[in-house]
């Protein structure tokens, strides 16, 4: 259990991501093939091997499939876009931020960098940081 | 040596709004039509494979037996995604060609009238009062709409777009055409959920689900039920020439999963499965794309049609547009594609769908289609795909008695 005391000010959205300076996903690579997970896993869905270590994910890449989503479950807002992006030969998910949702403004094959955003601070005074791609 | 395999009888429900019929009652008119239509009762059956995936521990298959004939015969009540019903008949038809059992009845129903969007789950899910890490990402809240999406429309969304951005030509507009085409083929489907033409500005003007898919260009929940009976041969060959005449012949039947890929953790990959089960399935049928009068493909968004005339190797690799635009797929084209309307038009129950396009492509075999029949009819395919992912590929003959 976290010790609410020492509760660190900012956590990440998800454990691959890291915050500090310079933001970015770190994936379990294994060691045999260097196929890439965001999960753990017992073994590598590839190669079979059991063995992984951590790498970095590139903060930039290409958009290589995207959807702008304008009628979703409920409770989540619309609209936004999610797109495929293509980070030096990892496929990373993710929603493409900080420009219109439009496909005037998002397209097949465009530049975007890793960014942050705030979800909200809780009860505890911990701020919740998500990531996103933005155009590069 | 194994048994080839027929179907002797086979039904769909009318697809639509059924509120007065509850699951067992829709899967027991389909299963009670389909022996009535392979003149056979539940006495001669080996076996039953059932799929209602909305409720997949409810023992359904048991529960229709309550409703139709208990005879004390093995269920198997399965759950594959939308390849539910084409995992029940693959399981029959398994039994049947290892010679275990002469015959076997494999039953799908849905009920999805009413539902909403599926993938991204029903109720609303909310931020904690703490952000606390949970599950396999160590999430701190929903990621659904904040690490992209996790419901259907925008997931096949992607899956067609990434096939635009590899190959080009795959603009908003083109994605409409297939569901143009889609519902005009409809109007002569009787059964179908929707039988309603559009216009293309009708259906690019329609609301917008998630780019490029608008509403008609997304498969319509549903409620509806489909059931086979399959049988060996030998054991059709003393059946009455009328049976064996009706009776279609099982070509190929094929179940795939996804294998690894890179990028398969972040987008599903719905294209090898299916070009995999394709390759085995002519293989087995000793036929090619070419000689296929017919096919029913799993066109559960319109940008998922688009790829699978290319998985299903209907056109050369990189071709799917070009194979679009000559007109291949309209069901007076040179492979008319989803001549019952499509999931679009026709409508989806799950579990019904992987029964319900052998259903469409046998009546044509049989020349029993009516209005809709494309003539001449020998050889057809259909194809299923479920998210996870299963794909089902079937190619079907006519019978040569
Ligand atoms: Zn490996």
């Amino acid at each position: 259990m976290t010790d609410t005391a020492a509760a660190p000010a900012q956590v990440p959205l998800v454990d691959y991501l890291v915050l500090g300076d310079r933001p970015h996903l770190v994936a379990h690579q294994c060691t045999s093939c260097g196929a890439r997970f965001f999960d753990r896993r017992n073994a590598c869905a590839g190669c079979f091997g059991t063995s992984f270590e951590p790498a970095e994910v590139a903060t930039e890449g290409e958009v290589r499939a995207f959807t702008i989503v304008t009628f979703a479950a409920p409770g989540v807002p619309v609209p936004f876009v999610s797109a495929i992006v293509d980070c030096g030969g990892t496929s990373v998910r993710g929603n493409i931020i900080n420009t219109e949702p439009d496909p005037e403004h998002v397209k097949l094959g465009m530049q975007v960098r890793l960014a942050t955003f705030s979800l909200g601070t809780d009860d505890n005074g911990t701020e919740a940081i998500g990531f996103g791609f933005e155009p590069a | 040596m194994a048994e080839n395999v027929y179907i002797l009888g086979i039904n769909m429900t009318k697809f639509g709004k059924h509120a007065d019929k509850d699951v067992v009652d829709l899967g027991a008119e389909a299963a009670m039509a389909a022996l009535a239509d392979a003149g056979v009762t539940m006495r001669e059956m080996g076996i039953l494979a059932a799929g209602n995936l909305m409720n997949a521990g409810a023992g359904f298959g048991q529960r229709l037996q309550k409703q139709i004939g208990q005879t004390g015969i093995p269920v198997y009540n399965v759950a594959n995604a939308c390849a539910t019903g084409a995992t029940a008949l693959r399981t029959v038809i398994m039994a049947v060609k290892s010679g275990e059992v002469d015959y076997g009845l494999a039953v799908g129903v849905e009920k999805l009238a009413g539902a909403g969007l599926l993938g991204g789950g029903g109720s609303a899910k909310k931020d904690g009062k703490v952000w606390e890490p949970s599950g396999r990402f160590g999430a701190v809240a929903p990621t659904d709409g904040r690490i992209g999406t996790d419901a259907m429309p925008g997931t096949f969304a992607q899956v067609g777009m990434e096939y635009g951005h590899k190959y080009g030509g795959a603009s908003f507009e083109l994605f409409a055409k297939i569901s143009e085409k889609n519902h005009a083929h409809s109007v002569l489907n009787p059964l179908a959920a929707y039988s309603k033409r559009f216009t293309l500005e009708e259906i690019m003007g329609d609301m917008m689900i998630a780019y490029p898919n608008t509403r008609p260009m997304c498969s319509a929940n549903c409620d509806g039920g489909a059931a086979a009976v399959v049988v060996s041969e030998s054991k059709l060959r003393t059946l009455s020439l009328e049976q064996q005449r009706r009776a279609i012949k099982i070509s190929a039947s094929v179940l795939t999963t996804d294998p690894y890929e890179e990028a398969c953790q972040v987008l599903p990959n719905v294209n090898t499965l299916t070009r995999n089960a394709a390759k085995i399935a002519y293989e087995q049928a000793g036929v090619g794309p070419e000689d296929l009068n017919l096919v029913e493909l799993h066109d559960c968004f319109a940008t998922a049609e688009l790829v699978h005339y290319d998985n299903l190797m209907l056109c050369p690799e990189g071709g799917a547009v070009d194979f679009f635009n000559s007109g291949a797929p309209w069901r007076d084209g040179s492979t008319p594609v989803n001549v019952s309307g499509g999931l679009q038009s026709k409508g989806h129950p799950i579990s019904a769908t992987g029964i319900a396009n052998i259903w469409e492509v046998c009546h044509h075999l049989r020349g029993e289609a009516g209005p809709r029949q494309i003539e001449g009819a020998k050889v057809g395919l259909a194809h299923v795909i479920g998210l996870g992912s299963a794909c089902g590929v079937h190619i079907l003959e006519k019978s040569a008695a």
